[in-house]
């Protein structure tokens, strides 16, 4: 499996944000997308996802799997927002994601041992801290199978123990085969990551 | 793949579609969530009529199922801003449309509206009966006006989500959505009416505007979603 992006341009409100991107990512490897603020870094995130249109070139999944036949079908997105709701606890919030995205992965127990949320399953979401509620949203991309993983400042509000256990979460994730993309500006801990840096001159 | 169900998609996909309907559900019955203002207004208007049109008890019975009827329209276009907007806020809408590519996306605008229907639309229809009570309505007349609006309805939430799809990235968009679903809403409005009138009376028939009003519907549980679907899918930024 490999994730293609080729010549790829981006649009924010008519502007063009970036243009001539490409790379590409076989199993097991990761993209660290770091760059100043502006520089395009969640626009190509969400273009990548399909949530956004491409305003130029393409984004191809070459030898995708009967369970992940596109990029979209493929892939987890973490964006800046959480997507769990505050008035469900944190085991409906993740229960419903496990259900309703396939491919069931962990349990939603195990999930939250896992980002050490263990024992809060029960607590309604809007009760987590900041970096707890981003951990809970951590453990979305646990609880269902994805290969390719699209990260927008996936450590945005974490601690440092947490950070660590996310690098180590994501070295995981490279080691089963999988592929991450991650927009951040901080150093995430992943060997031989790929790096590509926006907002330069082209 | 080894461990993939060999169940049919159909099983599977209504699995998904159910946990995406308690989700609704269960938010729309928690704090914040907005199941009860729907029949809050409802009652409110219906309260209200017989002290602004007066004592006059053949006037009221005579215009009940109208009064119902719009009471009921207006107050299901009430809630309908919320339907993307909340899961937008929370990013929610994002994986929403991720996962459109998995199981149709369509198909889980279908499912909102059927939760967001029986969450906020339904406890109306319950309660019209004894509005009607209010309305001075023979009981035939509530019967028939209570069927109508349990099959009328779900066609202005279905019609109302292509609204709300349109306007979902707009801040204060309710009233947007209003003016924008209520002309599509009339042919609903208009047969929804006709039918409980020719319940009760003797010329006018019931059958014939009941089956079209049952056609709507059905025709719009298949074209809003699908126009909401276009909507959200182009409205992601």
């Amino acid at each position: 499996m490999r994730l293609i992006a080729e010549n790829l341009g981006g649009e924010r409100g008519g502007e063009t944000v970036f243009s001539n991107i490409g790379f590409a990512l076989e199993k097991g490897e990761a993209l660290i997308v770091t760059g100043p603020n502006g520089a395009g870094k969640s626009t190509l995130l969400r273009v990548v996802a399909g949530l956004l249109p491409a305003a130029r070139g393409k984004v191809l999944l070459d030898g995708g799997s009967e369970a992940f036949p596109t990029v979209a079908s493929a892939s987890h997105y973490l964006g800046h927002l959480n997507a769990m709701k505050t008035a469900l606890s944190v085991e409906e919030d993740l229960g419903f994601w496990r259900a309703f995205q396939g491919e069931p992965g962990l349990n939603v127990e195990e999930a939250l041992e896992t980002v050490a949320l263990g024992g809060l399953g029960h607590l309604p979401f809007g009760y987590l801290s900041t970096g707890q509620r981003r951990r809970a949203s951590i453990a979305r991309l646990l609880v269902s199978r994805r290969p390719v993983w699209l990260l927008d400042e996936p450590t945005a509000g974490l601690d440092k123990a947490s950070e660590e256990r996310l690098a180590r979460l994501m070295r995981g994730h490279l080691q089963d085969g999988g592929i991450v993309v991650a927009a951040t500006h901080l150093p995430l801990g992943l060997e031989g990551a790929k790096a590509l840096r926006m907002g330069q001159v082209l | 793949m080894a461990g993939r169900p060999e169940r049919g998609a159909w099983v599977q996909a209504s699995e998904i579609m159910l946990a995406l309907f308690l989700r609704d559900i269960r938010l729309s019955i928690r704090a914040g969530g907005g199941a009860l203002i729907g029949v809050i207004f409802f009652l409110a208007v219906i309260v209200t009529i017989p002290f602004g049109v007066g004592p006059d008890l053949n006037l009221l019975s005579r215009i009940g199922p109208a009064i119902l009827w719009i009471a009921a329209l207006l107050a299901c276009l009430l809630g309908l801003d919320r339907l993307f907007q909340a899961d937008r806020e929370d990013g929610s809408l994002d994986l929403l449309v991720l996962n459109g590519d998995r199981h149709m996306l369509a198909l889980t605008v279908l499912t909102k509206c059927l939760a967001h229907w029986t969450g906020s639309v339904l406890p109306l229809v319950v309660a019209a009966p004894l509005l009607g009570l209010f309305m001075n309505m023979e009981p035939l007349g509530i019967g028939a006006t209570a069927l109508t609006l349990l099959v009328g309805t779900p066609a202005i939430t279905f019609i109302g989500a292509a609204g709300a799809a349109v306007a979902v990235a707009l801040p204060r968009g309710g009233l947007l959505i209003s003016v924008l679903v209520l002309p599509l809403t009339i042919p609903v409005l208009i047969f929804g009416v006709s039918a409980s009138y020719g319940a009760v009376a003797d010329p006018a028939p019931f059958l014939q505007p009941f089956l079209i009003l049952a056609a709507l519907t059905l025709f719009l549980a298949v074209l809003g979603p699908l126009a909401a679907a276009l909507a959200l899918r182009h409205g992601t930024d």
